[in-house]
C-alpha cells in the first residue's frame, strides 16, 4: 500500500505529538502499517514543532518533499513553513489563530497577514480549510481541545484513510478521562465544520 | 496507549512505540535488573519510562549525577552478575568515556548494554559527533537498529551476545531512530535479577599495568572471534536485487535507501549492517565482489566508507566507491529522503520518482525556542543585566552551561558568551579570570552543577579566581523534560530520598560570598547581584525558584492586566524583560495574554510606570 502522508505542524505546547499518536494508534488498530517521526527537546520551548506520519508501506518516517497527502497546521505561519512538503495534490487544514514569535519585534521580517497566508496556501495546494479552531475549542469546553478540533477536521477530508470510529476509539485510549467529553465534542465540531463545507 | 503498557503488554501484542519506549521494552524482555542514566536528548524518554515503571517491574533505576557514574553503576552491577543497562546522549558518552574505556578490559559477567543516542543535525546538542568511533577506540562491539522493533529485538540479542563473549555492547541510535514511532510486536517480559554476588578476582577486575597487559590481549582476541559473528549473523542482511550497484548502509540511513529502491523498483543490492563492529570484512567482500559500484550510505562520518575502501585496497579490487569522500553525499548533518534520491540519481545516472515541490516566496519570521512565560531564569537574567548597568560595567563575559538557560544566548538577554560542555561555565570562568581583567558572570543550572560543576568550583576557590557564579536552581532538570536531580527529595523511581543541599556544597568549598535569592523578587535580586559583582573573589548567588512547568496547577487565579492610563508604551516589559506572554496590538497598546501568563509578577515589578497589576 502506497503510504498516505500526514504532515502536522505548529508550535510547541499545542498538543501536536498527542494528536499524531492518536492517528498512529488508530492506523495500527486498522491493521495498516504506520511509521511516525516526532521532534522532542529544544523545540518544546515555544519553537516550531512538526510530526510526520506515513500510513502504508514505508521504512522511513520522513515525508519526501512535495508528497504530503494532508497538511494539518495548528498555526498559520507554520503552514507556510511546511510548503516544501506539499503540492497541488495536498489538502490543507489550517487553524486561523496566529501565535507570534517572541522575537518578532526585533525581526526584520514581519508576520504575514492571515489573508496573504490563506491565498498562498490556496495557490500551492489542492484545497484549504481554514478552521477557527481556538474558538471551536473554547465552545467545546476548553481551549486546549484545539488539537482535537484539528483532528476532527482532518478526519472529514476526502481520502483520509482512517475511519472516524477508530479515531474516536484511539482518542479514548490516549486522552485523560476527565477531559474526554470536551475533546470528543471538539473533535465532532471540527469534523462537522469540514463536512459541511464538502459538497 | 498508557505508558504502563510498555511493562504490562503480554506476548504478541502490538504497541505503537517510540524508539525510546521500545528500548525499555527490550530491556524488560532481556531481564535487565539495574538501569542508570543521566538525561539527555535524544535519549531522555528512555529514562522517563523507566522512572514510571521500574518499581512495578521489580528493577532498580536511577538518574545518576552524571553519565560516568551511571556507567559505573551499570558496570558494577554487571560484574556482580546482574544484567545492566546504561544509556545517554552522544556527548554523555564523552563524560563516561574514562570508565567506558576500561569496561571492555575488565569484561562483564551479567550482560551489559551501553546505548549512545547520537544527534545528527544537532536538534538539541552542541555537536553532531559520530559515536561509532567509540566502538573502535574502546574495542566494543556495536549494534545499530533502524526502527523501534529492531531496537527491542537487538536489545535482547545484545544481552545474549554480551554474556557469551563477556564484553559490553554499544548500541548506537540517532535522533530519527530514537524519536521514530512504529508498531512493535512484543515478546515475553523476563523475570529480572536485581541482586547478584561479586566474586573478587583482581586479575580480571583491577587493571594495573601488569594485569591490563593481559586484558588488552584477551580483548583483541575476543574481538577477533566476534568477527565470526558479524560476518555470519543473519542480522547483517544482504538484499539481493540482482544489481551491479550495491549499497552498504546501517541505522536510520537504511530506511531512506530502502524507500528509494522499492518505490523506483531499482536493481540495486543492499547490505544492511545491524552488527556494524567489528566490521564484517568477509561479508562485505562477498557483497561487493560481483558489483561494479558500491555506495556507502551512513550518518555522519565516512566510517564504513573508509572500511570498504580498505577492503578493496587489501584485496586489489577495482570498484567505484561513492559516498561522502567523493562528494556524492554530504559530509555534515543528517540525511533525508531527498538527499538519498538525489545521490542515487547521480550514481545511477537516471531520473527517479520525485514530487513537484513548492518554494514559497513569502519571507517567514523565525520561531526560535525561548524561555517559558514566568520562567525564573528570565527574571535572573533581567536582574543581572540591570545590576551590571547600575555599576556601569562594560565588556562583561557571561560563560554559560547546558540547560534551558542556554536560551539566554538570544536577545535581549545576550547572557551566554562561551559554552563548551556540561560544567564548562565554571571551568572557563577560572580561565577568563586569569586571562583577562573583565568582569565575569557565569551561569549553571542545579542539575548541571551536580553533574560537573563541583570540581571546577573547588578549582576556582583554591586558585583564587574572581567571578560571579549564578546557580540557577529551578528544582528540576528542565530542558530534558523535568527529571529529578540530587537537589530534590525524590529519586528516579519517585521514592523519597535525601535532598543534597547546594548551599552546603558551596560553603564546603570555602566560597566567602554566598547568597540565596528568589529571582522573582526583582529589587532584592538586583541588590544581591550588585554586591556579588563588587566582591573580590568567587561569589556565588543561588537563584532558587521552581520551573514554571513543574509549578503549573498551583498558579494563582488572579489575572494580570496593563492599565491603559498609566502605560506610556516605554517597552521595558517587551524589550528588556521580553516575556512571551506580553504582546502589543496593531495600534501599539501593550497586553498580557491570560492563557500564557504564569503570574510570576516580575513584569509588575519591572514596569517603570507601575502600569501592570491584578485585573479587577
Amino acid at each position: 500500500m502506497k503510504p498516505y502522508n500526514i504532515y502536522i505542524s505548529g508550535v510547541g505546547g499545542q498538543g501536536i505529538i498527542k494528536t499524531s499518536t492518536v492517528i498512529g494508534e488508530a492506523a495500527m488498530k486498522s491493521s495498516m502499517p504506520v511509521v511516525m517521526s516526532e521532534v522532542h527537546g529544544m523545540a518544546q520551548r515555544g519553537g516550531g514543532v512538526s510530526t510526520e506520519l506515513k500510513i502504508g508501506d514505508s521504512y522511513n518516517p520522513i515525508i519526501e518533499k512535495g508528497s504530503s497527502d494532508i497538511l494539518i497546521s495548528f498555526e498559520p505561519v507554520e503552514a507556510l513553513r511546511a510548503i516544501p512538503k506539499i503540492s497541488n495534490k495536498t489538502s490543507v487544514i489550517v487553524n486561523k489563530s496566529p501565535i507570534y514569535p517572541f522575537n518578532l519585534r526585533e525581526s526584520e521580517i514581519s508576520y504575514p497577514s492571515i489573508e496573504i497566508i490563506i491565498e498562498e496556501l490556496n495557490n500551492r495546494s489542492r484545497e484549504v480549510y481554514v478552521v477557527d479552531a481556538n474558538k471551536i475549542a473554547i465552545e467545546s469546553g476548553h481551549p486546549l481541545s484545539m488539537n482535537m478540533v484539528m483532528l476532527g477536521s482532518a478526519t472529514a477530508i476526502n481520502g483520509f484513510p482512517l475511519k472516524k470510529e477508530i479515531i474516536i476509539d484511539s482518542m479514548k485510549e490516549n486522552l485523560p478521562k476527565n477531559s474526554l467529553d470536551i475533546n470528543l465534542r471538539a473533535f465532532e465540531s471540527g469534523f462537522n465544520f469540514v463536512k459541511s463545507g464538502i459538497i | 496507549m498508557n505508558i504502563q503498557e510498555v511493562l504490562k503488554a503480554k506476548k504478541n501484542e502490538q504497541l505503537f512505540l517510540l524508539g525510546n519506549e521500545a528500548t525499555v521494552r527490550g530491556a524488560l524482555e532481556s531481564g535487565v535488573g539495574i538501569a542508570a542514566t543521566y538525561p539527555g536528548t535524544p535519549s531522555s524518554e528512555i529514562g522517563d519510562v523507566f522512572s514510571k515503571i521500574a518499581e512495578d517491574a521489580g528493577i532498580y533505576f536511577e538518574f545518576s549525577t552524571n553519565e560516568k557514574v551511571a556507567l559505573e553503576v551499570a558496570a558494577a552491577a554487571s560484574v556482580s552478575g546482574v544484567r545492566s543497562f546504561t544509556f545517554m546522549k552522544h556527548v554523555g558518552l564523552n563524560v563516561a568515556s574514562d570508565s567506558f574505556m576500561s569496561v571492555p578490559y575488565t569484561s562483564v559477567e551479567g550482560g551489559m548494554v551501553i546505548l549512545s543516542a547520537d544527534d545528527p543535525s544537532m536538534f538539541s546538542s552542541q555537536n553532531e559527533q559520530d559515536n561509532r568511533h567509540y566502538a573502535r577506540i574502546a574495542n566494543i562491539p556495536m549494534v545499530e537498529p533502524s526502527n523501534p522493533q529492531e531496537i527491542k529485538d537487538l536489545m535482547k540479542y545484545s544481552y545474549d551476545l554480551s554474556e557469551q563473549f563477556k564484553i559490553p555492547i554499544l548500541m548506537r541510535t540517532t535522533t530519527r531512530v530514537s524519536h521514530m514511532r512504529g508498531v512493535v510486536n512484543t515478546g515475553v517480559v523476563s523475570e529480572p535479577k536485581k541482586k547478584g554476588f561479586f566474586k573478587r578476582d583482581p586479575k580480571r577486575f583491577v587493571p594495573v599495568p601488569s594485569t591490563a597487559m593481559v586484558m588488552h590481549k584477551v580483548l583483541v582476541e575476543k574481538m577477533d572471534n566476534l568477527k565470526q559473528v558479524t560476518n555470519n549473523s543473519p542480522l547483517n542482511q544482504i538484499i539481493n536485487r540482482k544489481g551491479k550497484v550495491g549499497v552498504v548502509t546501517s541505522g536510520g540511513a537504511f530506511n531512506y535507501v530502502m524507500d528509494v529502491i522499492v518505490e523506483n523498483q531499482l536493481e540495486v543490492n543492499v547490505l544492511k549492517l545491524a552488527l556494524s563492529y567489528p566490521f564484517p570484512d568477509e561479508l562485505v567482500l562477498k557483497f561487493i565482489e560481483d558489483l561494479e559500484t558500491v555506495v556507502v550510505v551512513e550518518e555522519v562520518d565516512p566510517i564504513m566508507e573508509n572500511e570498504v575502501l580498505s577492503i578493496i585496497g587489501k584485496n586489489g579490487l577495482k570498484k567505484i566507491v561513492h559516498g561522502k569522500l567523493d562528494g556524492t553525499l554530504p559530509i555534515v548533518y543528517e540525511y533525508s529522503p531527498n538527499i538519498i534520491i538525489d545521490a542515487m540519481e547521480k550514481v545511477l545516472d537516471k531520473d527517479l520518482i520525485k514530487y513537484s515541490t513548492n518554494e514559497s516566496q513569502i519571507k517567514l519570521p523565525e520561531r526560535p525556542p525561548t524561555l517559558c512565560p514566568g520562567c525564573p531564569h528570565r527574571a535572573a537574567y533581567f536582574s543581572v543585566k540591570s545590576a551590571v548597568k547600575l555599576l556601569k560595567l562594560e565588556n562583561v563575559i557571561y560563560p554559560t552551561d547546558i540547560g534551558c538557560y542556554t536560551l539566554g544566548v538570544s536577545s535581549p538577554y545576550n547572557a551566554a558568551d562561551y559554552l563548551l560542555s556540561m560544567g564548562s561555565s565554571i571551568g572557563t570562568s577560572c580561565g577568563f579570570s586569569k586571562a583577562t581583567n573583565q568582569s565575569i558572570v557565569s551561569f549553571i543550572g542545579d542539575s548541571t552543577f551536580f553533574h560537573a560543576g563541583i570540581p571546577p568550583l573547588i578549582n576556582a576557590v583554591h586558585n583564587k579566581d574572581r567571578f560571579v557564579l549564578v546557580i540557577l536552581d529551578n528544582r528540576t532538570t528542565a530542558m530534558t523534560g523535568g527529571q529529578p536531580n540530587p537537589g530534590l527529595p525524590v529519586d528516579g523511581m519517585g521514592l523519597e530520598s535525601p535532598e543534597i543541599s547546594i548551599e552546603e556544597i558551596v560553603k564546603a568549598t570555602g566560597v566567602q560570598f554566598l547568597r540565596t535569592i528568589n529571582p522573582l523578587n526583582v529589587k532584592k535580586s538586583q541588590q544581591t547581584f550588585k554586591e556579588a559583582l563588587e566582591f573580590e573573589g568567587v561569589s556565588v548567588v543561588i537563584s532558587k525558584h521552581p520551573c514554571m512547568l513543574i509549578k503549573k496547577g498551583k498558579r494563582s487565579d488572579k489575572l494580570l492586566e496593563v492599565n491603559r492610563d498609566k502605560c506610556d508604551a516605554c517597552s521595558v516589559c517587551l524589550e528588556e524583560l521580553s516575556c512571551t506572554a506580553i504582546f502589543t496590538d496593531e495600534d501599539g497598546t501593550v497586553h498580557i495574554d491570560p492563557q500564557l501568563c504564569n503570574k510570576c509578577n516580575v513584569c509588575v515589578q519591572v514596569c517603570p510606570e507601575k502600569a501592570i497589576g491584578i485585573k479587577k
